[in-house]
């Protein structure tokens, strides 16, 4: 039992923390890509559009 | 002799299915309600045999009215929104919430004054308290959200909401699964588990709301006509997901019988009270929190007639606030048998949490750039500008307060409860008002009535916050240091019963507070009944008030 947990553990702790940082680092280059500028300030303007 | 062209009409696989599904568990509630343990439980299945024979009917009868075609997708090239269950969610939102807040204010005194339980076991505090958590969070705040979530997404998609029946089945299965859960509080029908009090078979009835919702929200985003999903659809879409994925999990529970509504939890000890409050502090994150800021996200860019502050913040808010959220569970269970290093990752992630909490604030506040001379004419902006600001401070104390050391004093006094209503009464409350402001008119096409009154309600019911959270400020930390008070001797300073009768002037004060909101709610209510009664059509469409000269 305490070598499954252990296993577990240290999975969690490195590999974890990996996928976190990563997903959040993919967060932030989606978001902040200067080429997306166009795109996002027509995206933040999308509630006021009438039909 | 005019020839009538007799279209055949057939039933539409959504019609037909509900209804058979429907007629079955009608007859299987008859059956449940023929053999059932107790006099509580058949009640339970006779609400659902009429509710499901009800629900027959209507569809036939509905069948019969309806034209043979399909409603159009789109009508003169613009869409043909589906505001029919909006319109059911938004008034039942309104109906729920002075029901809720009523229930608040009865309990508030009762706290004050333990009379008023007058003996009777249906109104006790213990059965009322649930009743007025669910009433104000599951019926109120979640009616808003269905409304809203079913209004911004057609119309930030440009498309008619997904499915017939569906839509009508969403608002009114879960509208009845309030019914049925709020009627078991008062009947003693209870898991025990706080915010996840219904039993069994209404978990299993909501389950399958639930996935109806998840699908036609996903199926009204399928079918969008714009390139982009707003961010405000990613927050609906984060709720509804979760909330599916929490509601399994901390109700995976084993019935006594079928005939019986006592079901046993799977999980045991400490791994349960983990899934309860990894249940309830996400309920928290993705219910009372990243719903709501999908309707911040709409409302306010649209009632103060500006664009979303910084778009690209609002995605790092999103990804960051949702990889976060589900970590915090754990501070509610500071100094107990849960393993020390699962609070202190509880505690550390509610710490980090603070920064996408006011990330997402200053977006909504700075939304306002170029729009704050809007403030000081329209109260209604005014409540969800407020609104973010008690977010902000409710999301500042909350990391705060899950800090260990804070924890040991604030934990199991009322400044949790000044915390929670901190944010329900300012945050989520305010919100849903100012959307609800903003709704009620843009459905019916209507003026909204008075906004003089709208300042009132606003006024009225600030002041009621203030008193509540600052005399529940007081009173929580009162009690804290009384509890830990020792003598030069050792002994504890103060006898339990001492401390319940310091709190009794706070008690007061906070049911006043409660009053002045409850007032506040009625206000509103009037207003809206005028507005949607008095028939002033809307001047024009855009809604968009004249900035203050």
């Amino acid at each position: 039992m305490d070598a499954t947990y252990k296993a577990f553990a240290e999975f969690a702790q490195t590999w974890g923390l990996i996928y976190f940082v990563g997903i959040f680092l993919a967060a932030l280059v989606y978001a902040l890509r200067p080429s997306r500028k166009d795109f996002f300030d027509a995206a933040a303007r999308m509630p006021l559009r009438e039909d | 002799m005019t020839t009538a062209v007799i279209q055949p009409k057939w039933m539409t696989f959504g019609e037909g299915g509900t209804a058979l599904a429907l007629a079955a568990l009608a007859i299987l509630s008859l059956l449940i309600a023929a053999n059932a343990h107790t006099s509580e439980y058949a009640f339970h299945a006779y609400l659902f045999v009429i509710a499901s024979g009800a629900g027959v009917f209507a569809i036939v009868n509905r069948f019969y009215g309806r034209p043979a075609d399909p409603p159009l997708q789109m009508i003169d090239g613009k869409p043909n929104y589906n505001m029919g269950p909006v319109k059911f969610s938004a008034v039942a939102a309104m109906f729920w919430g002075i029901a809720g807040f009523l229930v608040g204010l009865i309990i508030a005194l009762q706290l004050a004054f333990p009379v008023l339980n007058f003996d009777l076991p249906w109104i006790t505090f213990g059965r009322l308290r649930p009743l007025h958590t669910s009433a104000v969070i599951f019926a109120f705040g979640g009616n808003v959200l269905i409304a809203t979530s079913f209004y911004v997404v057609q119309r930030t998609c440009r498309a008619r909401l997904v499915g017939d029946i569906a839509p009508w089945f969403v608002v009114l299965g879960y509208n009845f699964f309030i019914v049925v859960a709020g009627t078991g509080y008062l009947l003693g029908i209870t898991q025990s588990k706080e915010y996840a009090e219904p039993e069994w078979y209404a978990d299993l009835f909501l389950t399958v709301v639930w996935v109806v919702y998840f699908l036609v929200f996903l199926g009204t985003i399928m079918r969008r006509h714009e390139p982009h999903i707003y961010v405000a659809n990613w927050f609906y879409l984060a709720f509804i997901v979760t909330i599916a994925v929490l509601h399994l999990g901390n109700n995976a529970a084993v019935p006594v019988s079928i005939f019986s509504p006592k079901s046993y939890i799977v999980w045991s000890g400490v791994q349960d009270a983990m899934v309860q409050w990894w249940y309830g502090h996400n309920a928290v994150g993705f219910f009372l929190t990243a719903g709501f800021l999908a309707i911040m996200y709409y409302f306010i860019p649209k009632r103060a007639d500006r664009p979303v502050y910084s778009y690209r913040l609002s995605i790092i808010h999103f990804w960051s606030l949702i990889f976060l959220y589900i970590w915090a569970g754990p501070h509610h269970l500071h100094y107990t048998a849960l393993p020390d290093w699962a609070q202190t990752l509880g505690m550390t992630f509610s710490i980090m949490l603070w920064m996408p909490s006011w990330g997402g604030m200053i977006n909504g506040l700075m939304t306002l750039s170029g729009a704050w001379d809007k403030l000081r004419t329209d109260p209604v902006l005014r409540m969800m500008v407020v609104s973010v600001a008690f977010y902000g401070m409710s999301t500042f104390e909350g990391p705060m307060m899950s800090v260990k050391v804070v924890n040991s004093l604030s934990h199991y006094t009322d400044w949790t409860i000044g915390h929670v209503h901190s944010g329900a009464l300012g945050w989520v409350g305010y919100i849903s008002f100012g959307a609800l402001y903003c709704l009620i008119p843009w459905l019916w096409n209507r003026e909204l009535y008075s906004l003089r009154l709208v300042n009132w309600h606003f006024w009225v019911s600030t002041i009621g916050i203030v008193f509540y959270i600052s005399a529940m400020w007081v009173s929580g930390i009162l009690q804290g240091l009384m509890w830990r008070a020792y003598t030069s001797l050792g002994f504890l300073e103060y006898s339990f019963v001492e401390t319940v009768e310091a709190m009794h002037p706070f008690y007061v004060i906070r049911a006043l507070g409660g009053l002045l909101f409850l007032i506040g709610a009625l206000m509103m209510a009037f207003n809206l009944w005028k507005t949607v009664m008095s028939g002033h059509p809307a001047s024009s469409p855009a809604m968009a008030l004249a900035p203050a000269e």
